[in-house]
């Protein structure tokens, strides 16, 4: 579900006129607020020197920053780190992954559970913490490493203009009923057949839509901006949920949106190369990204335009990870 | 040495096809995906906007280019035209139409069109230019005016020209299309697009059918283009 169709293309373009819009609003160079204190600085080990690692990520913005993070703290650790942040839809990944084109990607348990274990999205443990040990467990029988988790959990969200939803007077996805019929709701192409998504929202909320328009998920905010859609499908750790006030999601409160925290995976044969400083870094450098921190890192790169890279660079600094 | 020949993708293939006369759960689990009935349903649609898209490019860029290639003038035009569409990538065009128009059959089928037209506009100016001028002479000679030498000189000469441009068009819409359903058009992209929900089956399922669409439209379009060309000419040894 989570990851960008049209490659950079078509986000470059579409996020362009946002972009122009937000420039002319002024350009506030917000800090990260990361809050972490006690954060230790990433240390050189010598013993890591020479060992490759190469870090991939999905393809879509979020993903591009998490890869960057544990890219560049691994390289500070010491290990000579190469990137492969690009990589498409998560079966894309794993495949990358297996075959050892990249040695470790940053996966969400949820995604990790339905689209390559075969859970059902109903069946995924309403427990996060229980989520990642199923999923670890999986990991580990395909060979594969899943270290701890980062802070933050990200799922997809039914999201309207704020307007709108008090007008209607809903909170939850429930509250729909009975309004849903006279409502367009927009998602992503995938989103049509997916029981994590509309099917999941017809069967377990017995909701009709007026229709379900399949669209780019770059745009899952521009078709709410121009009126086309009442309800569209967005993401928990959406920049714009932190830098609009506008825009609300619905409580899911039937759960048809697994959360899922992310996971950095490994295959086996790159951890044991690679040793216990690529756990030890990567949990490091991940306590910082709760969901606020994650939609402000998401921000600046797809509301200030800043450069993913940066972003986690100024993340890491600002965290104290590295100096 | 023994070479392991990388025969795999034969199975993908076959798989494939069963994706595409079976159908069969989909893998995020739920509904039933593949199968003849999807499979005609997004073709339709995969049709119907390229057909639109063709359509409307044809009804703009002939009658331009025919005037353009009568009156003589305007060659910097049709050619900046078709310049500036060739230039531009299609994708790129299609996702500044979906990010200012928004989305949506008409919107995808706009789009579409102004990929469609400069071929179709320089190949019917050029069709029309490289008419021998004698022939027009002689044409005006008879008495003919200039509606008429446009209709029955200029554009019967030019029509191979033009059907190769439509040719051209049509295949790229074709292969365009496919990005539709990023914009609220189910076509056959969809299976390319959404493959956690297809699988891989269905991802090649669909490239092997947008591949096919794009032969079959090719292959017509050369026919009519090869029919296209009059008597006169095809017993002359002009071609």
């Amino acid at each position: 579900m989570r990851r960008g169709h049209l490659p950079a293309l078509l986000a470059a373009v579409a996020a362009l006129a946002c972009a122009v819009l937000l420039a002319a609003c002024g350009d506030d160079d917000s800090s990260t607020d990361t809050g972490s204190t006690g954060a230790k600085v990433i240390e050189r080990n010598a013993d890591n020197a020479g060992k490759q690692l190469t870090v991939g990520s999905k393809n879509f913005t979020e993903q591009f920053i998490l890869g960057e993070i544990y890219a560049q703290a691994l390289q500070a650790a010491g290990y000579e780190v190469k990137k492969d942040l690009n990589l498409g839809s998560e079966q894309i990944a794993l495949r990358a992954l297996k075959g050892g084109d990249v040695d470790a990607y940053p996966e969400y348990t949820s995604t990790a559970l339905t689209s390559f274990f075969d859970v059902q999205p109903q069946d995924i443990p309403k427990d996060a913490q229980q989520a990642v040990e199923d999923s670890q467990a999986q990991f580990e029988q395909e060979g594969l490493v899943a270290y701890e988790p980062t802070p933050f959990t990200s799922a997809n969200a039914v999201g309207m203009l704020k307007e709108k939803a008090d007008e209607l007077g809903v909170t939850t996805v429930s509250d729909l009923e009975g309004k849903s019929q006279d409502l367009t709701l927009y998602g992503s192409p995938e989103c049509r057949q997916r029981l994590d998504c509309l099917v999941g929202l017809q069967q377990d909320y017995g909701l009709r839509f007026q229709k379900f328009t399949p669209v780019d998920i770059g745009l899952r905010y521009d078709v709410l901006d121009k009126g086309q859609a009442d309800l569209s499908i967005i993401f928990t750790t959406d920049a714009q949920l932190s830098t609009r006030d506008d825009v609300v999601t619905l409580e899911d409160d039937k759960q048809v949106f697994p959360p899922g925290n992310v996971t950095f995976v490994a295959s086996k044969a790159a951890a044991d190369q690679a040793g216990a400083g690529l756990k030890e870094t990567v949990e490091l450098v991940q306590q910082g990204l709760s969901e606020r921190v994650m939609q402000e890192l998401n921000a600046r790169v797809d509301v200030d335009r800043e450069e993913p890279r940066a972003v986690a660079r100024a993340y890491l600094r600002e965290s104290g990870y590295i100096e | 040495m023994m070479v392991d020949l990388p025969l795999g993708f034969l199975s993908d293939f076959s798989e494939a096809f069963d994706f595409i006369f079976n159908t069969r759960e989909a893998q995020t689990g739920g509904v039933q995906v593949g199968g003849p009935a999807e499979v005609l349903e997004f073709t339709w649609e995969h049709v119907k906007v390229s057909g639109a898209a063709i359509g409307v490019a044809c009804a703009v860029a002939i009658p331009a280019g025919l005037a353009l290639g009568h009156a003589g003038k305007g060659e910097l035009l049709a050619i900046s035209i078709s310049n500036i569409g060739r230039a531009v990538p299609s994708l790129a065009l299609i996702a500044f139409f979906v990010a200012y128009l928004g989305v949506g059959f008409t919107n995808v089928t706009l789009a579409l069109v102004l990929l469609a037209i400069p071929p179709i506009l320089t190949n019917t100016y050029v069709g029309v230019r490289q008419v021998d001028r004698d022939v027009i002479d002689a044409g005006r000679g008879m008495g003919l005016n200039p509606q008429q030498v446009v209709r029955r000189i200029e554009l019967p000469l030019a029509l191979p020209s033009i059907f190769g441009g439509i040719r051209t068009s049509a295949v790229n819409v074709v292969a365009t299309a496919t990005i539709a359903p990023l914009a609220g058009v189910l076509t056959l992209g969809d299976y390319i697009l959404s493959a956690n929900v297809y699988g891989q089956d269905g991802r090649l399922a669909g490239a092997i059918l947008v591949a096919l669409l794009a032969l079959c439209v090719e292959a017509a379009f050369a026919g009519l283009q090869r029919l296209s060309v009059p008597r006169g000419l095809a017993l002359g040894d002009h071609i």
